[in-house]
């Protein structure tokens, strides 16, 4: 009883300063180097158009509009919503999964001019694992180029360039996937207006 | 299966191995209570601070029922205040969004499950948890249950060097040594190396953005009630719905991954987990993180050896692991790169396999590769949803949980499951050759064996039991968010993670429904403590019976623990153990799914 007694001592006096020290002293010394040597990804890698916060850089939103590059599905709440992340957890052999992809992929041909039989890129139809994936395949960007660059009166070597301008890259090739940045792309696409339009182009 | 993968498991093995030796050679001076690091004259001064406010005395040691108690004594102590914090985070600091007390069954759920290191989540945490709930109901979990998991696998280690002797250590020595030298020192340059690549740490409120297009979407109808409104064929109605701003997430998120994969816990801070791009923004980070998971299992085996002086035996727990790691790495990615065929059936290229859940910058292998480690290892962290996975493709995650996560393991626990299994390879070894098992000097007796098999058969016993319940009660269907044998699939996952101490999921399954159904939460909670004091309290009585031998010379007919024979023998132990328990229920779940889905069977 006694050795039980001095147990519970210890037990109380030890989560209260372990508590203090990796509850406590930890986070808030991680606060202060992130605020003064990484503020803006410790704020959230904000994105701000005229003092007004449009976003994020590695949060998806939706675009559903001809003259954007459009994210990948997202089963995130009513989609991209930070507070709901999550992806569709629907098995193989769901019928309700392949409804979903057999429509965003008929969505996908039509969008963006491709014949009825023509094969699309996984991405493009599939939801993310958290709702919020900020990239799309390089191949998937590709097919959305002429539409964009149509819909924007811009020449698709313009639009192009803000694609690959916009691609994040794995370190040397190795540890990932490179993708296309659908903020990003399109906020620079939206700031370019309407210099870099094709001049030449006439009725 | 891309050349780019096969080198980035070829680099993820080489860094592992490199940093086996020298982070193994750390955790022998951290585990020796007198042992001197780089760090003593920071931190010496405040350990011995820590023991005189403990009421510790650091040179006493205590024999494995006094450090089993103390260990349990304080389990209890932690769990009940994360549960009165959970609570009561209403009426608490650091709660900018205004989150509601946490409910009776999900705050139980929840403590039992972060202090047994499972971190299964019952709640999305960005829509249930406070600032405060994360960092002082959670993340000190992530702490203890590491530090506890490291200190009961150092104190076996223990019985089995020593002899003729009843102490193993000191657990409050063991739990303040690792958490200040080991722990805590790395968790601060992770951390900051997680924020510079993108991961927020803040105590600000969630902003809000204005964003680029309005979207309009289509939500169900709601009467005034609140309930919603259906036609006259049942359906549900749906209105439009604007959507012009988005809430961006905040907090103190950095701080809590770095130690939630150096602590193989793997509960995340949102509900999307390692898939999240604020918990795991980059193919760097996402490297990083899977590295962060072995490291310690990884460094164990080496501190295995070094203590038993036969660091050969070391290398060989070490090899045997990573066979069965790269052959599930294998098997896994070459099913979701082969993908799913009834999606290519419908129009989706096959060139990209299945990136159902999965992240683009992750790509099927890092996803795949993501997804083998979190479940070797008791870590349960996510980068993709496994629901989503091929059935193959899930298998692996399924098996690797229920082979007992000693595939380099929790850390710790990987170790001391382990040596469950090395006694009962040298018990199987020494039973063909007919004579007196033995590992590493002493004699394995009948006790012995015993209580390592109450270890192994409580796991069986918790995982099938409960699944077998669930999947035949109106309250276990219910929770289930896909049909026919993946419905199946998602119960039996959630508790083989669960006694696992895992706490990865087949996400789509519902354990705290809306109606506010208990019985999830609670034969979850159960399950975890099963999984996690069933197996140490045995651990431990072994390691008690191993420190009480006395040694007795190796002969010629010692069976040798090290070299290519006691690998195999070890490997076909796990194996066959593993798949005897749970093939015929695994045939019904994701083997069978296998063949429904060559067949374009739809449910």
């Amino acid at each position: 009883m006694k050795t039980f007694v001095k147990e519970l001592y210890t037990s109380v006096a030890a989560t209260v300063v372990l508590c203090a020290v990796v509850s406590g002293l930890y986070p808030v010394l991680i606060w202060g180097i992130g605020q003064v040597l990484f503020s803006h990804q410790a704020n959230g890698s904000l994105v701000e158009n005229n003092g007004q916060i449009v976003g994020s850089e590695l949060l998806a939103q939706g675009f559903s509009g001809a003259k954007y590059f459009h994210p990948r599905p997202s089963a995130a709440g009513t989609g991209y919503d930070p507070l709901n992340s999550g992806g569709s957890n629907l098995g193989p052999t769901s019928q309700k999964l392949i409804d979903g992809i057999k429509a965003n992929v008929a969505q996908y041909r039509q969008e963006n001019g491709l014949s009825g039989d023509a094969v699309v890129p996984a991405d493009a139809v599939t939801a993310s694992g958290s709702g919020l994936d900020p990239h799309i395949s390089l191949q998937n960007a590709r097919i959305q180029v002429p539409r964009v660059a149509k819909e924007r009166g811009f020449s698709e070597d313009v639009v192009r360039g803000e694609v690959s301008k916009a691609t994040d890259n794995p370190l040397f090739g190795l540890g990932g996937e490179p993708g296309v940045n659908v903020l990003k792309v399109n906020l620079a696409l939206d700031s370019l207006a309407p210099k870099g339009r094709l001049a030449e182009k006439k009725p | 299966m891309n050349t780019s993968g096969w080198l980035q498991l070829a680099l993820y093995i080489v860094v592992l191995l490199l940093i086996t030796k020298p982070l193994g050679i750390y955790l022998f001076r951290v585990l020796d209570a007198n042992g001197k690091t780089f760090l003593d004259p920071v931190v010496k001064p405040v350990e011995l601070l820590t023991y005189r406010i403990f009421g510790v005395d650091p040179e006493k040691e205590q024999g494995w029922i006094l450090y089993t108690m103390a260990m349990l004594i304080f389990e209890l102590v932690t769990v009940l205040f994360t549960y009165l914090v959970l609570r009561f985070q209403n009426f608490l600091p650091l709660n900018p969004q205004g989150m509601a007390g946490v409910t009776d069954h999900l705050a139980f759920n929840t403590a039992w499950s972060f202090a047994t290191n499972t971190n299964w989540q019952s709640y999305g945490g960005e829509s249930t948890m406070s600032y405060l709930s994360q960092m002082l109901a959670l993340a000190s979990h992530n702490f203890f249950s590491a530090a506890i998991g490291i200190a009961i696998a150092a104190a076996v280690v223990r019985g089995i060097v020593r002899h003729s002797t009843k102490t193993l250590g000191n657990f409050w020595v063991d739990l303040v040594r690792i958490n200040y030298y080991l722990l805590l020192p790395i968790s601060i340059v992770y951390a900051v190396f997680l924020v510079a690549q993108g991961v927020p740490q803040n105590f600000k409120p969630y902003d809000t953005a204005k964003v680029v297009e309005v979207q309009t979407v289509q939500v169900p109808k709601k009467d005034d009630a609140g309930n919603p409104v259906k036609d006259a064929k049942g359906n549900a109605v749906m209105v439009d719905q604007k959507v012009d701003s988005q809430s961006i997430v905040e907090g103190p998120i950095a701080s809590q991954m770095a130690i939630k994969m150096l602590g193989t816990n793997g509960g995340g801070y949102t509900n999307a987990n390692a898939a999240h791009p604020f918990e795991n923004p980059t193919p760097l980070s996402n490297f990083i993180q899977m590295l962060s998971i072995f490291a310690i299992p990884s460094a164990l085996t080496y501190y295995l050896g070094r203590m038993v002086k036969n660091q050969g035996h070391g290398w060989s727990v070490w090899a045997a692991m990573a066979i069965v790691f790269v052959a599930g790495v294998l098997v896994c990615w070459g099913a979701e790169a082969a993908g799913n065929p009834i999606m290519n059936h419908v129009g989706v290229d096959r060139a990209g396999g299945n990136m159902e859940g999965k992240e683009v910058r992750f790509g099927i292998f890092n996803s795949a590769l993501f997804a083998t480690i979190t479940t070797d290892a008791s870590c349960g962290a996510v980068n993709s949803m496994h629901d989503s996975f091929t059935p193959l493709g899930g298998f692996v995650p399924l098996f690797n949980i229920q082979m007992g996560e000693i595939i380099f393991g929790g850390v710790g626990s990987g170790l001391y499951g382990m040596i469950l299994f090395i006694v009962l390879a040298v018990f199987i070894a020494g039973l063909m050759v007919g004579r007196t098992p033995e590992y590493l000097g002493k004699k394995i007796e009948s006790y012995d064996v015993k209580v390592a098999s109450i270890a192994i058969l409580l796991m069986a016993f918790s995982i099938l039991g409960f699944a077998g319940w669930a999947a035949l009660t109106p309250w276990g269907q219910a929770g289930e968010n896909n049909s026919g044998p993946h419905g199946l699939s998602e119960i039996f996952y959630a508790y083989s993670s669960c006694t696992g101490n895992n706490g990865s999921a087949f996400a789509g399954l519902t354990a705290n429904p809306t109606n506010n159904d208990p019985h999830y939460d609670i034969t979850l909670a159960f399950a975890t403590i099963i999984g996690r004091f069933g197996m140490i309290i045995p651990v431990m009585a072994l390691a008690g019976s191993l420190g009480r031998k006395k040694l007795i010379a190796t002969g010629a007919g010692t069976f040798p623990v090290t070299g290519g024979l006691f690998v195999t023998l070890l490997i076909g132990t796990i194996l066959l153990v593993g798949a005897l328990t749970f093939l015929p229920a695994l045939t019904l779940t994701p083997i069978l799914e296998h063949f429904l889905m060559l067949n374009g069977k739809l449910f």
